[in-house]
């Protein structure tokens, strides 16, 4: 008998979940966000995770940065106002250092923002992943997740890089609100 | 441990880089060591290179966030993170994350000169008198506490090696210079430190 919950296909935040313990990555810390919700529950309900809010991204990093160099694997999730507070510490930490600091932003600012803050910030994102060099990839449909998610892993770890995983609206629905009445 | 009558007004100011040998004389189970931006990191380094050292190089006030990491990772291993106190007031939120988690191994030592030493000696936005312990302290670092000379550092450190923490010493500088410079080779210092922590095993010498 096929069960309902099998019947149904996984949301990308289970989908994501699955990826992290596959690939032993235990350490998640966050400054939280909306979009993120569900995947902060779940690294929170889970034991095989540890999991805790911190002051900022730039610490995050840090801790994650230091994990590694002692032997466990973790992320950082964050969105993308958070991304912006980041470019000196990435620059000079995990990229100079090459440590596989991963990061899995929640996109703002971008497909029906409602922030005119978030939507300028979101400009700044990509032009400095490129100017730094590092991995990205956005996952906008949940038929890609689990690929992008696992490879982008891997590929950080074994070639010592950091990497940055992008949540697009198109994969999360994104933090809407309804437009002002005229 | 009963509560410290120095205060920030009466510690000694000391030789940030005799605080540095005194230190790591002390360390003899491979304890890692996570010096901070500048200075701080140029005289853990000019005090000996350990395998167990990691030296910053830019990303100001991460030691803390760092050691963090290295402490989650390895409960059984004494973390130390060494920062300085402009440094520190560039992440002052990490004391509160370190309350949260309290990590039982990790120990955080401020060195406070009260100036940005490396770039000047220009005084930190703290001259009016912010005091770090009492800041930790504040953010749930119940025994943070100031070191009054260089025999009560010696006796905190081995506080720290002996008891659960999160511990946190606050240490008055002199305006000394720094000894000598870390050799800026991120990918080198990275890597023996991960053979320090037993994270890396590596054919390659060194």
């Amino acid at each position: 008998m096929q069960t309902e919950a099998a019947a149904r296909p996984r949301a990308w935040h289970e989908i994501v979940l699955a990826v992290l313990k596959a690939n032993d990555v235990r350490l998640v810390p966050y400054v939280p966000d909306n979009v993120l919700k569900p995947l902060i529950n779940a690294v929170h309900a889970d034991p095989f995770f540890t999991a805790f809010a911190t002051a900022r991204e730039e610490e995050a990093i840090g801790i994650v940065c230091g994990a590694w160099m002692a032997g466990t694997r973790g992320i950082v999730l964050m969105q993308t106002s958070g991304f912006a507070t980041l470019a000196n510490v990435l620059a000079s930490l995990p990229c100079a250092f090459q440590i596989p600091a991963l990061m899995m932003i929640s996109e703002r600012g971008t497909l029906g923002e409602f922030n005119i803050g978030q939507a300028m910030v979101w400009r700044t994102m990509r032009p400095v992943l490129e100017a730094l060099g590092m991995e990205h990839h956005v996952i906008s449909r949940l038929d890609e997740c689990e690929f992008i998610c696992d490879r982008t892993i891997k590929q950080a770890v074994m070639t010592q890089q950091p990497a940055a995983l992008i949540l697009s609206p198109l994969l999360t629905g994104g933090k809407v609100v309804a437009p002002p009445k005229a | 441990m009963s509560q410290s009558l120095t205060t920030a007004h009466n510690a000694k100011r000391m030789y940030r880089f005799d605080l540095m040998q005194r230190l790591t004389a002390q360390l003899r189970n491979e304890e890692a060591v996570i010096g901070g931006i500048g200075n701080t990191n140029f005289d853990l380094w000019s005090a000996g290179h350990r395998a167990q050292n990691f030296y910053m190089l830019g990303s100001m006030g991460l030691a803390v966030p760092i050691a963090l990491g290295v402490a989650l990772a390895q409960p059984q291993r004494k973390v130390f993170a060494l920062e300085g106190d402009g440094s520190l007031l560039m992440q002052l939120g990490c004391l509160s994350t370190v309350a949260t988690l309290a990590p039982k191994n990790l120990a955080i030592l401020v060195f406070d000169n009260g100036v940005y030493q490396i770039t000047g000696g220009q005084p930190t936005p703290a001259a009016g008198g912010a005091d770090f312990a009492a800041i930790a302290r504040g953010c749930g670092l119940a025994n943070a506490v100031w070191a009054a000379d260089e025999a009560d550092f010696e006796r905190l450190v081995q506080h720290c090696l002996e008891t659960d923490g999160p511990h946190f010493i606050g240490l008055k500088l002199d305006d000394q210079p720094p000894v000598s410079q870390t050799e800026r080779d991120p990918a080198q210092i990275r890597d023996r430190f991960m053979r320090g922590m037993g994270a890396r095993k590596s054919k390659l010498p060194g």
